[in-house]
């Protein structure tokens, strides 16, 4: 039976879901120099547009159609026969079929979207293009089956992630980390300093990311009822904590609070609720958050322990924050709050963080080894960074013939 | 005629035109430049990382004067940008051939 009420409110929730891609865009956008800024949003932008059809022809069927083997969807489902505007038996079962996958959808947009600030300001084009469809079908659908799809190995085996830090944030954290192993470091790469170019654009986008994620959590409900305001508010809350977190943090070691720091806190604190927001309190979600603002600020100093070029730290916010995020639900989540969830190590019950940490490392074991993969024969193929010319001159003029700012 | 290029702090720039207009300077052209002399640049921070930046923003001044004037104009500079701290600036003074004020054609001092 569709609920109205549900109804609207998931399709309330994959519009703001929707809307973080673009906050994604402008909050990528402003990090990187000024001659790569249209490149950098385009990116993000482009990925809207290419993953929604994909989606609808066989994405959608890949990550959520009948089961086979408990690894991938059968193709049944594919251009969206059989889904419709009835409610699906097994997903969100007051919601048309249709609501439940276009909230799907958006998802499956951010998380791709989510990598290419690993490899900003040096990527060619149509490689690009390439690459995110064939990463969208060979490993975010297989994941999305895994932990959400109907008979998926992860979910049966009891693994707790409400709203994504595997499937969203582990996923595109490690690929980003494969990515920048196989793509070349950017020209000058620590010799030349590359300075945020507009950092309120970045701002502006961590705040559109912010407000984003409350259909993101709160959606994954499903429901709009207790749970989803269980989520919203977890979510707030961990946002928060973590941009005060990772002020205070490089407050003490650099001796500056500074503004793009408490942007990224309140993205790392989002980034670590996330699987967490379903299944914990407000003042787990205070830890959790806090926590991240600290050891995500940490993440990121260590890409230059290692001297891999991360563009934009996706690794440092979206591998730390959603492994820290996955481990913590193993924690801190309690039945309390969620009947349908597990208790977490702090309520009694340690073989839940087991549980986590098996799912954890099945992601990033997975991401790793299929990104390289899909690199490495692109790089033999297409090639994967643009002339050092083009570099040099920037991609916004090289690749899209486009300035960003014409004063 | 006289050219003078006065490098300065940015925070100046309205002393230094007001004290200039005073002693009736009738114009100046203003751009804003960075570079570095002894005071070099700044650090910024972004997400935990240092970042040297070399060059400091400033203001630079160009007017010209009848060469019975430079003397004056020089001082007011002086005084007006002068903080004391590192990094106030330089004043450059040069010999002008010729002003030609394009409207009317005018040459010269009339042209200034």
């Amino acid at each position: 039976m569709v609920n109205t009420g549900d109804t609207a409110f998931i399709l309330v929730s994959a519009a703001l879901v929707m809307f973080m891609t673009p906050g994604l865009a402008l909050f990528y956008g402003g990090m990187v120099r000024n001659k790569n800024v249209l490149a950098t949003i385009m990116q993000s932008y482009i990925i809207i547009c290419m993953v929604s059809v994909s989606w609808t022809l066989w994405g959608y069927s890949l990550s959520f159609g009948p089961d086979v083997g408990g690894v991938i969807g059968n193709l049944s489902w594919f251009a969206l026969r059989d889904v419709g505007l009835t409610p699906s038996a097994d997903y969100a079962t007051t919601v048309p079929h249709l609501a439940f996958m276009v909230f799907q959808l958006m998802f499956a947009i951010i998380t791709p979207a989510l990598i290419t600030g690993a490899f900003a300001e040096r990527m060619k084009f149509k490689t690009f293009l390439v690459f995110m469809i064939l990463w969208s079908t060979l490993v975010y659908s297989p994941l999305a089956h895994w932990v959400w799809g109907s008979g998926g190995w992860l979910a049966k085996m009891g693994a707790l992630d409400f709203a994504g830090g595997t499937v969203v944030h582990i996923s595109s954290g490690v690929s980003a980390l494969a990515a920048v192993l196989v793509i070349a470091k950017r020209r000058g790469h620590g010799k030349e300093q590359f300075i945020p170019h507009n950092v309120p654009m970045t701002v502006t986008g961590a705040a559109i990311l912010w407000f984003g994620w409350f259909g993101f959590n709160a959606g994954s409900a499903l429901t709009s009822g207790g749970l989803a305001a269980n989520a919203f508010v977890v979510t707030h809350m961990a946002a928060a904590a973590a941009g005060l977190t990772w002020l205070i943090t490089e407050w003490i070691h650099r001796g500056k609070p500074t503004t793009l720091g408490a942007a990224s806190g309140s993205v790392a604190g989002l980034v670590a609720i996330t699987p967490a927001s379903g299944f914990v309190g407000p003042v787990s979600a205070l830890i959790i958050g806090g926590v991240a603002g600290t050891l995500c600020y940490l993440g990121v100093l260590a890409k230059s322990k290692f001297g891999y070029d991360d563009s934009l730290d996706v690794v440092g916010i979206h591998g730390v924050g959603g492994t820290w995020g996955a481990l913590a639900t193993g924690l801190f989540a309690t039945v309390a709050v969620n009947e349908a969830g597990k208790d977490g190590l702090f309520f009694g019950n340690p073989a839940q963080l087991w549980i986590q940490f098996i799912s954890v490392v099945t992601t990033w074991v997975f991401a790793f080894v299929m990104t390289i993969i899909i690199l490495k024969v692109l790089d033999a193929t297409m090639g994967l960074k643009v002339s050092e010319e083009d570099e040099v001159r920037g991609l916004d003029i090289t690749q899209h013939s486009e300035t960003a700012y014409n004063l | 005629m006289r050219k003078i290029e006065a490098i300065i702090k940015p925070f100046k720039l309205d002393e230094v035109k007001e004290g200039l207009m005073e002693i009736g300077v009738k114009g100046m052209t203003v751009t804003e430049v960075k570079g570095f002399g002894r005071q070099k640049g700044h650090t910024e921070i972004y997400r935990g990382a240092e970042y040297r930046v070399d060059f400091v923003p400033k203001i630079k001044i160009e007017v010209v004067v009848a060469a019975e004037m430079v003397a004056e104009a020089v001082k007011v500079i002086e005084q007006k940008a002068k903080t004391g701290a590192i990094g106030d600036g330089k004043i450059f003074v040069s010999s002008l051939e010729e002003v030609i004020r394009i409207r009317t054609g005018e040459r010269g001092k009339e042209a200034i």
